[in-house]
């Protein structure tokens, strides 16, 4: 529920904007082939990939980019259903 | 109570004395400009106790009296004709940011060709903006309007702005009796504005005018259309209040010998005036017309108007605007909204007086109904 006028009284409400749902295609890590480089940790713009190498989808908005760096072609781009 | 003559900018410059907002941006503009003028001596002689803020354009105008509101206290602001063109896009912030903002229109028409005279088409051209319109008779009714659209702006369950449309010259200039209302009795009737949604306050600080995705911006237009349609029951509630207090009622809409016509006429605003001539003289000949004022014409009070237009067998429905393709704008409105026999006419563009003889053709063709929309008085070639 929008409040009136969508004014907006407290801090850091933009968390609750799931903006994981501009996604098309989701990025899919297969943990057999990673090696631990953390390539996609390091170049992923919007912070969605933990320590443990685990995608927020919450937040990505599969851009592709870790698909992209990894070395090891470990990601997959599959299509949101 | 005494009367005293005066022009509808004086009356709405009063009225707006009397409501005490507490930031006035006004940018002049001609047939407005008397309105400023009134609310800056108001200000310099310390008969109305706000910030009167000379900005640089309407653009400004409008944006600072959206600030004020949002900073918590009951703003007004006036315009006219291209004035309002350029207020335009604050137009759906303010609506879309709930802010209760009052604004009188003084109509005029719309360049180009550059005109200065009176037709509706400013206003018209500023219907979807989310803004509640109403549109005045007479200069009393100007007066009463502004009061009652600051207790319907700032109703809990409407928070929109309202512009007061007044007829440019016709009603902004001409002098007429006015029954001044009584300060002690509109500070009942209109008590001081609580912000409840935007205010300035740095204990509990907020952001407005936020960026909404598509998770939310559904919702939030949503609301207003939910506040529009609760402002149905809130401008009549406040019309019926107001008669109870000063002895002027007023509703959304103005029927006048509506009960046994066969033709109904439709119109917005002083044109209605004469129309009321028109209809006692045609039915001194025995025919059987009416006439349906909206004053309402945002929010479209359509189900009222179904009623009171039931038994008639046509509607002529008379436009000072044009929406250029279709017909006029009431017209279409009317069109979507009751399943009767009608026809449109365009009249009184740019300042061309709208004649009893105009208004009795508007009658006969409806009568002969050989064409849905004519533009009436159009001069031949010569």
């Amino acid at each position: 529920m929008v409040s009136i006028g969508c004014g907006i009284s407290e801090p850091g409400s933009t968390r609750k904007n799931k903006t994981g749902s501009w996604r098309t295609f989701k990025p899919v890590l297969d943990k057999e082939k990673c090696v631990d480089c953390d390539n996609c940790i390091l170049f992923c713009p919007d912070g969605c990939i933990g320590k443990e190498h685990n995608i927020d989808y919450d937040y990505c908005k599969g851009c592709g980019i870790c698909k992209v760096e990894c070395p090891v072609k470990a990601i997959e781009m599959v299509r949101e259903e | 109570m005494t009367k005293q003559v005066m022009t509808s900018n004086k009356a709405v410059a009063e009225a707006v004395k009397l409501a005490k907002p507490q930031v006035v941006p006004v940018y002049p503009i001609t047939p407005q400009t008397t309105i400023s003028e009134y609310l800056a001596q108001y200000v310099a002689d310390g008969d109305l106790d706000a910030e009167y803020i000379r900005v640089e354009s309407e653009h400004s105008a409008i944006s600072a009296t959206l600030g004020a509101s949002e900073a918590g206290v009951r703003v007004f602001t006036a315009t006219s004709s291209q004035g309002l063109m350029l207020m335009h896009e604050i137009l759906f912030a303010a609506a879309g940011m709930r802010a209760p903002i009052v604004m009188a229109d003084a109509n005029r028409a719309i360049s180009a060709p550059l005109n200065i005279w009176n037709d509706q088409q400013d206003s018209i051209a500023q219907r979807d903006a989310g803004w509640i319109h109403l549109y005045v008779e007479n200069a009393q009714e100007a007066h009463d309007t502004i009061i009652q659209a600051y207790k319907i702006a700032e109703n809990k369950d409407v928070l929109l702005p309202v512009m007061v449309c007044l007829d440019g010259f016709i009603l902004t200039h001409t002098v007429e009796p006015v029954e001044l209302l009584e300060a002690g009795a509109v500070d009942e009737f209109l008590p001081a504005y609580e912000p409840t949604h935007a205010f300035l306050d740095p204990e509990k600080p907020m952001s407005l005018g936020t960026l909404a995705d598509p998770e939310y911006y559904t919702e939030a237009r949503y609301a207003m259309q939910v506040a529009m349609d609760n402002a149905i029951p809130v401008i009549k509630e406040v019309g019926k209040e107001f008669g109870e207090k000063f002895g002027r009622e007023y509703g959304l809409v103005d029927a006048y010998k509506c009960e046994d016509a066969e033709i109904i006429l439709v119109a917005m605003g002083s044109m209605c005036s004469t129309i009321r001539v028109v209809v006692d003289e045609l039915r001194e000949n025995g025919e059987k017309v009416g006439l349906l004022r909206i004053r309402s014409y945002r929010p479209f009070p359509y189900e009222e108007i179904n009623e009171i237009v039931k038994n008639a067998d046509k509607l002529a429905v008379l436009d000072k605007n044009v929406t250029f393709g279709i017909g006029g704008a009431l017209f279409t409105d009317i069109c979507a909204k009751c399943d009767k026999d009608t026809y449109g006419f365009i009249l009184g563009l740019g300042g061309r007086d709208i004649i009893p003889d105009y208004i009795k053709e508007c009658v006969e063709l409806t009568k002969s109904g050989e064409k849905k929309v004519t533009w009436i008085g159009l001069k031949e070639d010569e």
